[in-house]
């Protein structure tokens, strides 16, 4: 047994454990620091896969930012806790674990009887990287072959938002989303949050840039500028901006708002509803992501600020 | 010259590693929040350190060891600042008590 295996083997025995962990363990607050803990970990069984792509979106969305969504989601489960404490009854409790296992179970099944070795596009995906002139195989499913799906992803994305909006109160419609923040303007945070966004930027525009050869791309940069601004907001520096502005809401469509129309004009001019036209489909993809980058950086950014809590006209 | 190089990496990478076991220890034994943070900075600062440095002469060329620095250095800044409010959090709450 080399000594590979040997990591990998004790890798998924931690993240097992781990999971398993969070399930069991009572206090919310600890199962969210197991949840953070175990996608990390997860974002390296994705690397020794050979996926860094997903590792990537996996660290960045499944540890970094939902794990900041769910410390939030947390805090405010502990506070609620205190006036109106009602536990889920036997009955409940029993299903709920009889209908997960039964889940798991399936889906175990549904991974252990895929033929071997399991069907794969991954050849013809590759024989046809020509046709965008994108290296990166996992960049041309997502924006050429299977445009659809992610275009879609990003509908889904906006009504996230305005699911998160709809939680407002009626004073507080159209308002700046989730509490003031005051720092001591010569406090640490106000330092890292002049010092990092420079480099965060820079950062995750290459990121973004290099998604064409090597992974990486419109969602692992976009988190990375969402994360940057939440910083900035956090620190007291600047404030959220009311979910009535303009700008704002033009850059929330802006995403899948130019896929729809490359996408008609695709149905227009050429064979299908977003079939490119080869000689053109690099700067097409790559007009597309710069308008997708934007919408996927202000839509995390939103998602964590929350529920639009002040009115801009008091 | 491969040689030593190689003895350089496992030197470095394993002196690395002893700061990471030792800064877990610490982690999980020291009695309060601020010995503890001192613990996990340790672990941070010197075991990446040197983990990055052992790294730095298998590096292909110039860019990538420019990477493995900057990751150094960017994780020096996070640790800092974290430590830095975990601390002020902490004595907040024990003037509070």
């Amino acid at each position: 047994m080399s000594i590979a295996t040997v990591f990998e083997v004790v890798l998924a025995g931690v993240v097992l454990g781990l999971g398993i962990w969070t399930i069991v363990v009572r206090e919310t607050y600890s199962a969210t620091v197991g949840f953070v803990a175990y996608g990390l970990l997860v974002a390296l069984i994705w690397v020794r896969l050979d996926a860094v792509d997903v590792a990537l979106t996996e660290a960045a969305i499944g540890g970094g930012l939902g794990g900041v969504l769910l410390l939030g989601a947390a805090a405010r489960l502990r506070d609620a806790r205190l006036s109106a404490a009602e536990a889920p009854g036997k009955v409940t409790r029993v299903s709920a674990a009889a209908l997960s296992v039964l889940t798991a179970m399936a889906l175990a099944g549904a991974v252990l009887l895929l033929p071997d070795p399991a069907p794969t596009l991954a050849p013809t995906a590759i024989a046809n990287a020509w046709a965008t002139s994108l290296a990166n195989p996992v960049t041309n499913v997502l924006m050429a072959f299977r445009a659809m799906d992610t275009m879609l992803e990003k509908v889904v994305l906006l009504l996230a938002i305005i699911g998160v909006w709809s939680l407002a109160s009626d004073s507080a419609w159209g308002g700046r989303p989730g509490p003031r923040h005051q720092a001591d303007s010569d406090g640490i945070l106000v330092f890292l949050a002049r010092l990092l966004p420079p480099v965060g930027i820079v950062v995750g525009i290459y990121i973004f840039w290099t998604g064409a050869d090597h992974p990486g791309g419109a969602f692992q940069g976009g988190a990375i500028l969402a994360s940057m601004w939440l910083l900035v907001i956090m620190a007291g520096l600047t404030d959220t901006p009311p979910v009535s502005g303009r700008w704002l809401r033009l850059i929330l469509v802006a995403g899948p708002g130019l896929f729809l129309v490359v996408g008609l004009g695709g149905l227009w001019f050429g064979a299908a509803f977003l079939a490119y036209p080869p000689a053109l489909a690099k700067p097409l993809i790559l007009g597309i992501e710069v308008a997708m980058i934007l919408t996927i950086a202000a839509t995390l950014g939103l998602l964590i600020a929350g529920v639009p809590e002040r009115s801009v006209k008091r | 010259m491969n040689l030593a190089r190689d003895v350089m990496t496992i030197a470095a990478v394993s002196a690395g590693a002893f700061f990471f076991l030792a800064g877990t220890v610490g982690l999980l034994r020291f009695p309060d929040t601020l010995t503890r943070l001192h613990a996990l900075t340790k672990a941070d600062n010197l075991g990446l350190g040197l983990v990055v440095l052992g790294l730095l002469p298998q590096t292909g060329s110039l860019r990538d060891g420019l990477k493995l620095v900057s990751i150094w250095l960017l994780v020096l800044l996070a640790g800092a600042t974290v430590s830095q409010l975990i601390a002020r959090t902490a004595r907040q709450g024990e003037t509070a008590k």
